[in-house]
């Protein structure tokens, strides 16, 4: 793939002084290179594609014709089926709400945090942003089992005593997966970064003003901050959305469970049946694909960013 | 209480102290569940690796003996070498293919807009999604995969139920569903590339190689480090894929560090030792990236 925009490039090159028709060494980069993008586009999109036109056919026609990408007699009963054999659409309100919940959490905390870490001027400001960077390094597995223990353990909740003993804590309840990540280090930081990119008159035009700290929080910064909470809520979105190992450990009731855990239980070594797995794999990717192409110029922008930071 | 501030003799440190005051309002609760939920459990750690505990029933203080347990564990032996061996095939593809990708979208053009979203889009889907695709696209019979290996008149392997083969299948998988992101990171950083120094390279006659190895490699280092850091990370926390797809099989071929941590922890309820254990995989991910960054802090001085 180097050696093709390689020879594009520097066939390219003479181009530059005077504009003369283009070379066949130039032609042949421009197909090369159409060819190579159009086939990486095929392995990226056309699983989907197919995974959906799957979904669509009727049971008899999934292994029969399973090549032909439109379904003869296209039919929605394998997403009928979802909901009717099993409690698909328990599963998709519990992530609805884990991953809502999770994005108005972050925002709001996340933004708060943010702004004092980039606007407030106080002793330990370095000592904590730099707190919150260093727990970005933590990996997520060294915490689990004892992450779990404070969340099984917590005094007074989920009938557990004073104690911790007696109950089950937050364990199978949306707190379990809410709280630990209510305001993540992640959050904090992405804010403060576009907080710091803000004027600092603003505020203190405010505060000769006589305004309260949070007011000029709310009503001045905030407002000037919408573009990045709106990537944060999208990030925040689809990592719930998509979070796996912890909803598999804290929440194990059958009603509980996230659509990735439920969706995961819906693949078999032996006897998979396709036709609904598919459908369930559109059901769970459909909201952060919708999400996604709403926003895809700022998320892609974003991330061009955090690379020459 | 804004109008009395403005009234003090001081009001410089009056304002300094109210925002020294709001600003802890404002941190209160990121900073509480720091505490709850990294401190003390990164502290917890240590202390419950040192025990035999396992949710039911008492428990002691073992000492140093689930670590030395861990030295004479073949499963571990496995995990570790099935682990290494995911993380030295996806760290370099990954690398590879979102480089590749980026350098081949590296143009303004709409049309180079409109491959980014395409090349991006499996990132948007979540592993468990992911996974279910590829199970069935690498089905050995109706799979999509070896009906296209046929066409060429290849017989395409079990994959996944073939224990050579399984953790290639998952590799590919993994690096089809995350190179979108690195490759936006590379596009990001291409930007920066000095276009002088391209084209006095050129001026000198150097050939496309050259340049991209002597004027366009360097230039994108930071990024590379950032790229490899996180691919290690996620690489040695491989965990998702073999569960969904695997389950740790064929033969524990795909038995990964954290699908074992998992396993011993909340499958056995062996708390203490799978402490214990993702105790020694934080030391690995430590010792990898400090050795990263070192690598990479050498080769940015030269």
């Amino acid at each position: 793939m180097t050696a093709v925009t390689a020879v594009a490039a520097r066939a390219a090159a003479p181009a530059d002084t005077t504009p003369r028709p283009p070379t066949p060494r130039a032609v042949v980069g421009k197909v090369v290179w159409v060819v190579a993008v159009v086939l990486i586009s095929v392995t990226t999109v056309m699983p989907l594609l197919w995974t959906l036109a799957t979904s669509l056919k009727p049971e008899g026609e999934i292994l029969s014709s399973y090549l032909q990408l439109l379904p003869s007699n296209p039919t929605l009963a394998n997403y009928v089926a979802l909901f009717t054999d099993g409690p698909f659409g328990r599963y998709l309100a519990n992530s609805a709400i884990i991953a809502l919940g999770g994005v108005a959490t972050n925002l709001f905390f996340g933004g708060l945090a943010g702004y004092a870490l980039a606007k407030l001027s106080f002793r330990g400001r370095g000592v904590v942003f730099s707190m919150f960077l260093g727990s970005m390094m933590v990996p997520g597995i060294i915490t689990m089992v004892p992450t779990f223990l404070v969340l099984r353990r917590f005094p007074l909740v989920g009938g557990n005593d004073l104690f911790g003993e007696g109950g089950a804590g937050f364990i199978n309840s949306y707190g379990a997966v809410l709280i630990p990540f209510a305001a993540g280090p992640f959050a904090v930081f992405f804010m403060r970064q576009f907080f710091q990119a803000l004027p600092d008159e603003l505020g203190d035009a405010a505060r000769i003003d006589g305004a309260s700290e949070f007011r000029i929080f709310w009503s001045v910064y905030l407002p000037l901050a919408r573009a990045g909470l709106a990537v944060l809520g999208v990030l925040t979105f689809q990592a719930g959305w998509n979070s796996f190992l912890w909803p598999l450990i804290a929440l194990n009731d059958p009603d509980m469970l996230t659509v990735q855990v439920g969706l995961a239980g819906y693949v078999n070594e032996y006897q998979t049946q396709y036709g609904p797995l598919l459908a369930g794999t559109i059901l769970a990717s459909l909201p952060v694909l919708v999400v996604f192409v709403l926003a895809q110029r700022y998320i892609i922008e974003n991330f061009a960013h955090s690379g020459t930071k | 209480m804004s109008a009395a501030t403005s009234l003090r003799p001081t009001p410089v440190s009056a304002t300094r102290r109210q925002q020294t005051i709001s600003a802890w309002i404002f941190l209160a609760v990121p900073v509480v569940l720091f505490a709850v939920f990294l401190l003390l459990p990164v502290v917890m750690a240590i202390g419950l690796s040192l025990t035999d505990y396992s949710v039911i029933g008492d428990f002691e203080w073992v000492g140093l003996d689930n670590y030395l347990r861990i030295a004479d564990d073949p499963i571990f032996w496995v995990a570790v070498r099935n682990t290494a061996l995911y993380t030295v095939l996806y760290v370099p593809a990954g690398v590879a293919v979102a480089l590749g990708t980026a350098l081949l979208l590296n143009r303004s053009t709409r049309t180079a807009r409109v491959f980014r979203t395409l090349f991006y889009i499996p990132v948007v889907s979540s592993t468990v999604a992911t996974a279910a695709i590829w199970f069935w696209l690498l089905n050995p019979q109706y799979g999509l995969l070896n009906a296209v290996l046929g066409w060429f008149g290849i017989d395409g392997p079990a994959w996944l139920y073939d224990s050579q083969w399984a953790m290639i299948a998952i590799v590919m998988m993994s690096v089809w569903a995350g190179f979108g992101a690195n490759m936006i990171i590379y596009l990001g950083a291409l930007q920066g590339v000095p276009g002088e120094l391209v084209d006095a390279a050129r001026v000198d006659g150097a050939g496309a190689f050259r340049v991209f190895w002597h004027v366009t490699l360097p230039s994108i280092s930071r990024a590379t480090f950032l790229i490899l850091t996180l691919l290690l990370i996620a690489a040695f926390q491989v965990f998702d894929q073999a569960y969904v797809l695997t389950k740790g099989g064929p033969g524990n071929s795909t038995l990964t560090l954290v699908y074992y941590i998992y396993d011993r922890g909340f499958g056995r309820l062996e708390m203490g030792y799978a402490s214990a254990l993702s105790f020694v995989l934080f030391l690995v991910i430590l010792v990898f990236s400090v050795a990263n960054a070192r690598a990479t802090g050498r080769e940015n001085d030269r």
